[in-house]
């Protein structure tokens, strides 16, 4: 089959790998129809997460038909599923807690010393996301095999297209989360750092939630208008200084809740985050925290602090007395997927929930590694990509013609 | 600007410079303090277990490891499983075969670092239903050690505590010990990932793998480390 393999920084290929097989009873195999690359792909893209072995298959966002089931699989072949990115076993302590994104069982015993060791405690198995978390074959390829199958995967109907539940594996419930971890109450202000899909699905959570009002983050314009068009109001951090801006509209209060869709690998020339970047060079520390920071410093006293953003490491000058003086709470955490499959499903099918508007461009897999390269430096123009693995690529002539427009 | 920039790259190398001197500092002051805090006066107040004291205190012991999961499972029914020798090299990375001998004893063929592998004869030397299991080596053995398993209930609708703990003469001392680490044949890293292997199994009757494809040339059968 055709897979969109890693080779090192700034290096995925289009290469025919061997299919996958069957391996455990509660198996299946997937045929792909859509897979998404996601924000997190840009970490493992730019060799920021440890862990990755040359000829990994990325990819942790997708959808397809189920083509093989293990004896132990509750699906059916031609199920059309969509299936949560973290790998979860459905019996541990974890996951009958509803804490999927903690199972205790899906990251092989081989693979889990290293997060045993920097965590304290191994994490569950990830899709197509490095060694730390299982070393598991994604699916940004043709197929893919889907571990604990009779637990992840979720059946969708048919008159809902790809594009309309492809961002339950991951971005929606996300934000979705986010929100959540915030406690919205009547009246509150919610602040979102990064207008990327998790701060827009965040967005458009919080304002279902009950938020009086959203401020959003960020310093794409497309994607400030993203933000808008849900009905945040915007704060592009080149023009204002943002900690200033948010006690303004707040009343001098600050925001009620404040949501880190930025992680590890912010953007901005402040002196905290260049710094940052010098002590990354020289490994001193491995995650950027600008937005965190801020988000910390911005929030009210005795305000809520939700972190859907990716960080993976260490990290310098954390405000731990901002945190600990104003009487914060924070909330954080890989996504328990599973959870929210179904009520947001519902809420899909109801049309209280818009998955399409942040989609930019849809491409044939064949085209993915343009496609990271697109995601990685055109982040303006590239919001959200989805790759197909039956779109026809372009000819030839065609891609060459494009070439010379870039 | 040239100048601030200029300035802002030294002076950021001089904070880098001070701050590697200052945790090197800082490392070397915790190190020092931690080694005058160990106190070896064989008097041990933590309510811990033996395998978790540290070096130089009265409780520890060499070449004792030990280590314990929780399994959403009755006592009982792991017992059940455990009792059963034979089903050892499902969970056991390292054992390769065991054959009941009757009368409570059992060979074990266990593999060794560089592709050897050395043999044991256990017997059985404690066996209480829904609580513990305990065996020890025979003499003709090539390697002499001592394991106990114990199965407790850790709270309540929390499932079963398994306990596994090994005594063991290391193989050459401490050379061997380092080798056998080395190529993770190390009692303490066998106990840790056998343990996994065998919650994986009770709680959901298989052991998770990432066995699949890759760019990698290598079946698509066989698990990446």
């Amino acid at each position: 089959m055709r897979a969109l393999t890693w080779h090192g920084r700034h290096d995925v290929r289009i290469e025919t790998v061997p299919d996958p097989e069957i391996v455990n009873p509660h198996d299946c195999i997937l045929k792909v129809t859509s897979t998404a690359i996601c924000g997190s792909d840009l970490h493992l893209y730019d060799g920021y997460i440890p862990g990755m072995r040359a000829g990994d298959i990325l990819g942790h966002e997708f959808m397809g038909e189920v083509v093989e089931v293990g004896p132990q699989s509750t699906l059916q072949k031609g199920q059309r599923v969509v299936v949560p990115f973290p790998i979860a076993c459905g019996e541990c302590f974890f996951c009958k807690k509803q804490q999927f994104s903690c199972c205790d069982n899906s990251n092989p015993p081989e693979t889990s010393d290293a997060t045993e060791t920097q965590y304290g405690y191994p994490m569950a198995g990830v899709f197509g996301y490095s060694h730390l978390t299982g070393g598991y074959a994604g699916g940004q390829a043709e197929y893919v095999r889907v571990p604990f199958s009779n637990v992840g995967p979720l059946a969708v109907p048919d008159h809902l297209e790809d594009d309309k539940v492809l961002f339950l594996t991951d971005i929606l419930p996300t934000g979705w989360m986010a929100a959540e971890n915030c406690d919205i109450e009547e009246g509150d202000t919610v602040a979102v750092w990064g207008c990327g899909p998790v701060g827009l699905f965040a967005i458009q959570s919080a304002l279902i939630m009950g938020a009086h009002r959203v401020i959003a983050i960020d310093h794409y314009k497309s994607r400030l208008d993203l933000a808008k068009q849900l009905g945040a109001d915007i704060l592009d951090y080149r023009e204002v200084d943002v900690r200033e801006a948010l006690a303004e509209m707040t009343g001098g209060i600050g925001p009620d809740a404040v949501i880190d869709a930025v992680g590890m690998e912010a953007h901005g020339i402040s002196i905290d985050n260049i710094l940052d970047q010098v002590k990354a060079m020289g490994f001193l520390v491995t995650d950027r925290i600008h937005s965190f920071r801020e988000a910390v410093l911005s929030v009210r006293k005795g305000g809520r602090v939700s972190v859907p953003g990716v960080y993976g490491g260490f990290a310098d000058k954390f405000p731990v007395g901002a945190f600990m003086e104003k009487g914060l709470t924070m909330k954080t955490g890989q996504t328990h997927v599973h959870r929210y499959l179904k009520p947001l499903l519902e809420q899909i099918e109801q049309g209280k929930i818009d998955t399409t508007f942040l989609i930019s461009h849809h491409a044939p897999l064949e085209q993915a590694p343009e496609m990271y390269k697109h995601w990685h430096d055109d982040q303006d123009q590239y919001t959200k990509i989805v790759l197909k693995t039956e779109m026809a690529a372009p000819a030839k002539e065609q891609q060459e013609k494009q070439h010379e427009l870039v | 600007m040239a100048d601030n920039q200029t300035l802002s790259k030294s002076s950021s190398k001089a904070l880098l410079g001070a701050g590697l001197a200052v945790a090197a500092g800082t490392a070397a002051f915790l190190l020092a303090r931690r080694s005058a805090d160990v106190h070896d006066d064989g008097v041990d107040v933590s309510d811990a277990l033996d395998h978790v004291f540290r070096r130089k205190t009265g409780r520890y012991e060499e070449g004792l490891v030990g280590r314990t999961v929780t399994i959403g499972k009755s006592r009982q029914e792991i017992y059940r499983a455990w009792r059963d020798f034979t089903r050892f090299p499902d969970f056991m990375e390292n054992v390769e075969a065991v054959e009941d001998l009757g009368g409570r004893r059992s060979k074990w063929t266990i593999k060794a670092p560089l592709g050897a592998s050395v043999e044991l004869v256990t017997k059985i030397t404690e066996d209480r239903p829904g609580e513990a299991i305990g065996w020890k080596s025979e003499p003709e053995s090539d390697i002499q050690t001592e394991g106990r398993v114990e199965f407790f209930d850790i709270a309540p609708g929390r499932g079963t505590g398994v306990r596994l703990t090994l005594r063991y003469d290391p193989p050459a001392g401490l050379p061997g010990r380092v080798v056998a680490k080395l190529f993770q044949r190390e009692p303490n890293v066998q106990a840790r990932r056998d343990l996994r292997r065998f919650k994986m199994l009770m709680e959901t009757g298989e052991i998770a793998t990432n066995a699949g494809p890759s760019g990698r040339d290598e079946p698509v059968t066989e698990s990446t480390t």
